[in-house]
């Protein structure tokens, strides 16, 4: 299943914020809300969240910048997230991310040309029986050889 | 009367197949009009063995695994369905000597039942501890979590009683119980199986703890590196609450207990405690100074009790079975058992629930099998991404608070990754700090500049670059970092760095021999370079 997200709306996203801003700490449900109605935060969301939850620019910016899962542009149509922690090291990740990185010609992090793919490095999956683990949009896979990662990859290319 | 097969859920088994699996076997039963079944259970924690599944049989449930979506036609005409032979079967899956050695109380019920029927989870044992909970005084639940010894699961073993006692004698219009979901110690997934696997076990213990301790609403925070335990928590919690065993009447007792699962966002920190309870709130996830302690000043500024998962687990059979059942098990000050994981390079990695006292190398070989590289074994990193590396000379070290860290090593989550003769000490002892420089919440000097000094000095250390400089260097911001960092992503980095130096010391001299320093170092330096 390819990543959800469509153009940004601000009625939509209003309306996202409406459903939980009486939540206690309201703030990474909504930041999580807004990430899957539209696949990234658009930084007009920023004003609209500052307002329900009357807390400054800058808190909410300030939290959409610390974690890590908080986008501020689209991710590519597949998001390959590649564990690179201590148990997929002693089962050799690193080879694995070197093979997608050049197979794809993104570093970590990055997104390809043609907003294919986006790869991301995450530090343990809760897989380290059956490292390198990777995640591919949401679907986790184990004993991720350079192989079957081609093999995972090819299979999204000609899904479209 | 129809047959159950048993085809786990657990992302572990997904990861390797499980799905495919459970579609193959639905095509054949439809296309055969059979008469089956299909559960969608934990795993067993056998992950070389996932896929695997289980068919019920007179003779009790017989296990076939690996099992690939390609096998599955094999194994109906082999007569799977009534338990017969096939290349793939294990015989009865309780009679697996990897599951028949393990003392499983928390995970008692992981892999067996289904983790959404709460009739499963009362027909096995479920909800009694909460029955004898809820006909005892607080004081006397709290007691009888202290008298079983439990100490806190996610690696800090700070008694869980005496955080509950505190907050019981906290007055507070509010209190919270916080369930620290946040499993990102590399090596570790013990919490991922238990709440995939038995999620009302999770639900029980927190409701036990609100009770003991007066507070009315909880949070579990989970990580979103985990959206299938996230998902199944989200359901298990809505079924409790239409059965009644959670909101404002909790099995009719008249107390109330709210409860609601969150997300995280990618923050390794956010399993510190402090950091969490901030994330909980809406904000950065930094660290706050302690004091005051969660237990006074918690969750929004109340009573909190904050546990780990596997501890909160574990107090419904501490309740049903009694306090001084449960400290039979263990050794010295660790009572009860420890859900081991073995991980990274091992043959049978998998989850090993154990009483505290096993060694390292039991752990290893008698479990594990060995390296799954087939190579020799160089060095364990036990208690994840903060804890040491051990040579093959500390393997006989007994799993146990106390006498890990007279090791100089950090028992943890109970996460053990085992690494081949192929591994690099000096690199991941780089990696150690990169790690914190990465997941600093920057709150403190030590942690956030000293960690990225600490990748550079060790690429000059490996480099060959002023050795004896940079090794006196390492060990004085080691030191810096142990004593001034505020939590234990700073102050325990040394862990890995130092045990690598000290066990490794050959690693991290490859690019030349190790030369004379050109000013030689007094002998009383020399003395506090742990690793000479």
């Amino acid at each position: 299943m390819p990543q959800k997200g469509s153009t940004w709306n601000a009625d939509r996203a209003i309306l996202r914020i409406r459903e939980l801003e009486h939540l206690p700490g309201a703030l990474l449900p909504i930041l999580h809300a807004l990430q899957e109605e539209f696949g990234y935060i658009d930084k007009a969301a920023i004003p609209l969240i500052a307002d329900a939850l009357n807390i400054s620019h800058a808190e909410v910016h300030g939290v959409i910048s610390f974690y890590r899962d908080f986008r501020d542009t689209p991710s590519g149509r597949h998001v390959l997230k590649m564990c690179r922690a201590e148990s997929c090291q002693s089962m050799g990740c690193d080879a694995t991310i070197q093979h997608v990185e050049g197979r794809l010609g993104v570093k970590l992090g990055e997104t390809t040309a043609d907003a294919s793919f986006t790869v991301e490095a995450v530090y343990c999956l809760g897989l380290c029986a059956l490292s390198p683990a990777v995640m591919l949009d949401g679907k986790p896979y184990g004993r991720v050889s350079s192989e079957i990662a081609d093999f995972l990859i090819d299979g999204m290319q000609r899904q479209k | 009367m129809s047959t159950k097969v048993y085809i786990p859920c657990d992302t572990g088994a997904l990861a390797a197949g499980a799905d495919a699996v459970a579609r193959a076997v639905a095509d054949l039963v439809t296309a055969h009009r059979l008469d089956v079944s299909v559960v969608r259970n934990g795993s067993r924690g056998m992950f070389w063995l996932e896929p695997l599944v289980e068919v019920e049989t007179p003779r009790g449930r017989i296990a076939y695994g690996p099992v690939t979506a390609n096998a599955v036609a094999s194994l109906f005409d082999a007569g799977f369905l009534d338990g017969k032979p096939h290349s793939r079967c294990l015989g009865p899956t309780e009679d697996i000597p990897y599951l028949k050695r393990q003392e499983r109380l928390t995970f008692a019920r992981c892999g067996i039942v289904d983790p959404l029927s709460l009739s499963d989870y009362m027909s096995h044992g479920g909800y009694r501890g909460l029955d004898r909970a809820l006909s005892l005084k607080p004081e006397a639940i709290v007691e009888e979590v202290a008298n079983s010894g439990l100490r806190g699961r996610g690696g800090a073993g700070f008694p869980t009683g005496i955080k509950w006692r505190t907050v019981l004698n906290a007055a507070a219009d509010q209190k919270y119980i916080v369930c620290n979901a946040d499993e990102g110690d590399s090596g570790t997934y013990a919490d991922r199986m238990i709440m995939e696997g038995d999620p009302f076990v999770l639900i029980e213990g927190m409701t036990i703890a609100g009770i003991a301790v007066g507070a009315t609403s909880g949070y579990i925070y989970v990580r979103s590196e985990y959206p299938h335990a996230f998902g199944t928590l989200q359901r298990a919690i809505s079924i409790a609450q239409e059965s009644g065993y959670l909101g404002p009447n909790v099995a009719d007792s008249g107390r109330s207990f709210h409860l609601d699962v969150r997300l995280g966002a990618g923050a390794y920190i956010c399993g510190e405690e402090t950091a969490l309870l901030e994330s909980l709130e809406g904000k950065r996830g930094q660290i706050r100074f302690k004091p005051p302690l969660p237990a006074i000043q918690g969750l929004f500024g109340k009573p909190t009790v904050v546990n780990n998962v596997i501890s909160l687990a574990t107090v419904p059979i501490i309740l049903d079975a009694g306090a001084e059942y449960y400290r039979k098990f263990g050794m010295g000050r660790s009572r009860g058992t420890l859900t081991i994981q073995l991980s990274g390079n091992i043959k049978h990695g998998g989850l090993v629930e154990k009483a505290f006292g096993l060694t390292l190398r039991e752990a290893i070989y008698d479990f594990g099998g060995g390296t799954a590289s087939g190579r020799p074994f160089r060095a364990v990193q036990v208690g994840g991404p903060l804890g040491a590396y051990f040579p093959d000379s500390l393997l006989d070290t007994p799993l146990d608070y106390e006498i890990f860290a007279a090791k100089k090593g950090l028992l943890g989550h109970g996460g053990i990754v085992v690494f081949d003769d192929t591994v690099d000490l000096a690199k991941q002892a780089r990696f150690a700090m990169e790690f914190c420089a990465h997941e600093s919440c920057g709150k403190c000097t030590p942690c956030r500049i000293g960690s990225t000094r600490g990748v550079e000095v060790l690429d000059r250390i490996i480099a060959n670059q002023d050795r004896a400089k940079n090794l006196a260097l390492l060990d004085d911001l080691c030191e810096l970092l142990l004593d001034g960092s505020l939590c234990g992503l700073g102050g325990l980095t040394p862990l890995p760095v130092l045990s690598a130096l000290r066990h490794f010391p050959e690693d991290f001299s490859k690019l030349a021999p190790p030369q004379p320093a050109r000013t030689p170092l007094p002998p009383e330096a020399t003395e506090t370079q742990p690793w000479r």
